[in-house]
């Protein structure tokens, strides 16, 4: 049983091809990241399963029900969650509130939709700026929102894109703290993520697109020796070091 | 057959003067994204103008064009000094909403100077002449109307087009910042683009007492006329506009005349609200 | 905002309730008849800005076509009573169904359109149920609907004696709309609405249906300005397309609500509380100057508002707030420290 399925996706933009019949699966329970160089048309795969584009041909299965085509409300509300690779706070609203409004998903009770939404706001360490205006947010909080405010919807599937761009190293390895405690929670992930060190090492497979296509699929440990993989994208300098790592974590 | 041409005459022409008081509105709105609620307003100040003009010392309508341009401009670069230009930068209703007060100020102060009378300029030059065009019937002072128009028109358009100043005009209308790195003076273009677009019904505001009435309520038609001009050709879009005017003036006429004239502008807006849900940018827009 | 923070507030609209209950018993305030009428006409306008608040404000769609559902409701109590001899009471119902249908009709395609498109849509609208008005025979066309003399009392909603009648029931509506509107924004539904105002395609992301909100808030709004437009009807004992449906009485609605200051519970009732003693005195005091110099000062106070103050006065009441504690910290902080 798969949660999500995409089945021979195609995305055009007029002539451009953003995503060619791409197709794959991820499993309940698992972190599967999506990655590639620049341009492969991650994002625009993203838009097109959270319902924000409407797909030029193929199919998208969530949780047993087709979705494709639906708004991405309906979607998001079947458990799909997405969050924004150029964040998007409700610059006005407070920190706190920004995680209400995700936390409401889960019911309209407000006590506890509160209790939610607090959790995740420590999850996500934000206490601190709870009562701020989310648009004062320094750029790493603003990220965080993201991922505390799709959070907060309780999804079964949460899609993050690139949430640990622009971090420093120790936010990173923050970040990468706060998806462990998700997985924990029995939420699945789709992550695109361009920081191969922050992916590789949590991740159960990973896709592969480049110009569109999906190139490879697999575990990660399959996927630093796959040529294809090393020749669009890794390159063979970063694959080695990739491959070096792996040695060493076998031998520790 | 001949009363349809007649009327689609009468709706061209009426057209071209819509086209004329919208044009400046269309060149603040493309250029400053600013929706100036007191256009109709300047328009009714220009009127005046010219009547007094007219009326005390003789000038015909057809001079007094130039006086309110110029008056007309100096109103719209001082509205530009004294109000929009603090209302740039906040929620972009201010500019909207302080104009709506500028209306309300001028409108008021000429009814308080002037009263509501309704008055008009007899023993013009134009006047009433009228010419036969073969069966048609045409107006001299409405046709010099959509002559000027269709001058003013072109050189608006020609300016945004093909001068340097149009370049930088159309640098700030595009990117603000970017322009203003580049050397521009935004603060004078906007300036200057306030004045010329007040410039341009203020010509329209001198002609006009030759043949409608000047009272301190003609403005708000005219400013609605124009929103919808403007809205309908699409985003600062000057050409646009001008199809948009024709297109007004021709279903104002034929609604007035074969409907009812009550249902005139219910069709013109009626048209409008049809057109927009089609294309949410207007004709032209993007 | 924290809970004892809400319930501090909700205190000091509790007390401000009260204490506008009790003023006609105020035999000073009950026999001014013009105070009455200040009084009238700032919980009326508070609540109609209210109601345009919940979509202007709290939304961000800014509707100039609330006169339309105004218009509709005057006229929904004005037939009744006019053509139909009846009570007012069915007709307001009616009336409110009736708002929220256009409303609702009307908004579907008009949310497609952004920024001054839409603005500009809702000009027209006004305008062409305006004209339609006009010539309407069925609804009294441009005459439109003169009240004949009928029992006074709750039952016809019209009083003749006192304005104490029309005080309470202008009481009541404030208390509706603005209990109405204090119950939203700490419920789902209002912070749905902001969060659409503040990103539809975020808030859509989070599982919000964005039509849905904007025109469950739009068709609510509706009704409660056809509801304020009833009572409008009830207190000038007339009813006409230029006086209830005009663009001069959409742009009040707008008005009040953003000088006070939009999007807050209290912008409406600054912004009435300050412009309509504005409007009302300046009337009073110069509208012999031969016309218009009250609203040339009215004019000219918009714009100074508008450029000096864009929160509104809400802002202005915050901003002091925010010095009168900075002030206080400093002074229990025992230095003198001046905070940037």
């Amino acid at each position: 049983m798969t949660l999500l399925e995409v089945r021979e996706v195609t995305k055009k933009f007029g002539a451009l091809v953003a995503n060619d019949k791409v197709s794959f699966t991820v499993d309940p329970g698992t972190i599967v990241g999506l990655i590639g160089p620049n341009g492969a048309g991650k994002t625009t795969l993203f838009n097109c399963i959270s319902g924000l584009y409407a797909i030029s041909a193929g199919r998208i299965f969530f949780d047993g029900t087709e979705i494709t085509g639906l708004p991405s409300f309906r979607i998001a509300r079947l458990g799909a969650v997405r969050t924004f690779q150029v964040v998007r706070p409700l610059k006005e609203m407070t920190v706190f509130d920004n995680v209400l409004v995700g936390a409401f998903l889960q019911g309209a009770g407000n006590a506890r939709a509160r209790a939610t939404a607090e959790e995740c706001i420590r999850i996500c360490n934000l206490t601190e700026y709870a009562d701020k205006p989310a648009g004062d947010l320094p750029i790493g909080g603003k990220k965080r929102l993201e991922l505390a405010r799709a959070l907060a919807t309780g999804p079964k599937l949460l899609m993050l894109d690139e949430v640990m761009a622009g971090l420093t190293s120790t936010e990173v390895k923050g970040a990468m703290e706060v998806i462990h405690d998700i997985r924990r929670k029995g939420i699945t992930l789709l992550i695109v993520e361009h920081i191969m060190e922050a992916i590789m090492p949590i991740a159960d497979k990973v896709v592969v697109l480049d110009g569109g296509i999906k190139i490879a699929e697999g575990p990660p440990d399959r996927i630093i020796d796959d040529e294809r993989v090393i020749s669009a994208y890794l390159g063979t300098k970063f694959s080695r070091r990739l491959q070096a790592r792996r040695e060493e974590s076998k031998h520790a | 057959m001949e009363t349809l041409l007649q009327v689609l005459l009468d709706g061209m022409l009426n057209g071209m003067l819509y086209a004329l008081v919208a044009v400046g509105l269309c060149l603040i709105w493309g250029v400053m994204d600013v929706i100036n609620f007191a256009h109709g307003e300047y328009l009714m100040i220009a009127m005046y103008v010219s009547y007094w003009l007219g009326f005390l010392l003789k000038v015909d309508p057809l001079i007094s064009l130039i006086a309110g341009g110029i008056f007309i401009f100096i109103l719209g670069a001082m509205t530009y000094w004294l109000i929009i230009r603090y209302t740039i930068g906040k929620p972009p209703l201010s500019a909207l909403l302080a104009t709506f007060g500028l209306a309300m100020l001028l409108k008021n102060l000429c009814l308080n100077q002037f009263s509501p009378n309704f008055r008009i300029l007899s023993g013009t030059w134009l006047g009433d002449k009228t010419f036969q065009l073969g069966f048609l019937i045409v107006p001299v002072p409405q046709l010099v109307t959509a002559i000027v128009a269709l001058v003013i028109v072109g050189l608006i358009y020609g300016m945004t087009k093909s001068t340097r100043f149009g370049w930088a005009v159309q640098a700030t209308a595009l990117d603000k910042e970017a322009a203003e790195l580049m050397g521009i003076n935004t603060e004078r273009i906007y300036f200057l683009i306030f004045g010329i677009g007040g410039a341009t019904v203020g010509i329209a505001g001198g002609l006009m007492p030759t043949y409608l009435a000047v009272h301190p309520e003609v403005g708000t038609m005219f400013s609605l006329i124009a929103f919808v001009c403007v809205a309908m050709g699409g985003f600062g879009s000057i050409p646009g506009a001008l199809v948009a005017a024709l297109l007004i003036g021709i279903v104002e006429a034929l609604s007035g005349f074969y409907i009812a004239p009550v249902f005139k502008y219910v069709a013109v807006f009626g048209l409008y609200l049809a057109l927009v849900f089609l294309r949410p940018k207007g004709i032209f827009g993007w | 905002m924290n809970h004892r923070a809400l319930k501090r507030k909700d205190l000091f609209w509790l007390a401000l309730v009260v204490l506008l209950a009790l003023m006609p018993a105020v035999s000073a305030v009950a026999t001014n008849t013009f105070l009455m009428h200040v009084l009238i006409l700032i919980l009326l306008f508070s609540a109609m800005a209210q109601t345009w608040n919940i979509i202007g404000g709290y939304g961000g769609q800014t509707s100039f076509g609330h006169s339309v559902f105004f218009g509709i409701g005057a006229y929904g109590a004005g037939m009744a009573v006019v053509t139909y001899g009846l009570s007012p009471w069915p007709g307001i119902g009616i009336g409110m169904v009736a708002a929220a249908a256009v409303a609702v009709l009307i908004s579907y395609p008009c949310f497609k359109l952004s920024g001054h498109y839409f603005a500009i849509a809702t000009f027209a609208i006004v305008e062409i149920f305006h004209r339609m008005f006009l010539v309407w025979y069925w609804v009294g066309g441009a005459l439109g609907l003169d009240y004949p003399v009928v029992e006074q009392g709750l039952k016809n909603f019209m009083w003749y004696d006192t304005k104490t009648g029309y005080y309470y029931g202008a009481l009541a509506l404030f208390v509706l709309v603005f209990g109405i509107v204090r119950f939203l924004e700490s419920h789902r539904f209002g912070y749905y609405l902001r969060a659409v105002r503040e990103g539809q395609e975020t808030a859509e992301s989070l599982g919000v249906n964005s039509q849905a909100i904007k025109l469950t808030a739009m068709a609510l709004s509706a009704a409660l300005a056809a509801m304020c437009g009833a009572f409008f009807g009830q207190y000038n004992l007339r009813v006409d397309p230029s006086m209830v449906m005009s663009l001069d009485m959409s742009m009040k609605f707008v008005l009040v609500t953003i000088l006070g200051g939009a999007g807050t519970l209290a912008g409406p009732l600054l912004g009435a509380a300050v412009l309509i003693p504005l409007q009302e005195y300046t009337r009073a005091l110069w509208g012999g100057l031969g016309g218009g110099v009250d609203l040339i000062v009215f004019g000219v106070l918009i714009i100074i508002i508008v450029i000096k103050q864009p929160a509104g006065i809400s802002g202005m009441v915050r901003d002091i707030a925010k010095h009168i504690e900075r002030r206080r910290a400093a002074a229990k902080g025992g230095t003198s420290i001046d905070a940037p």
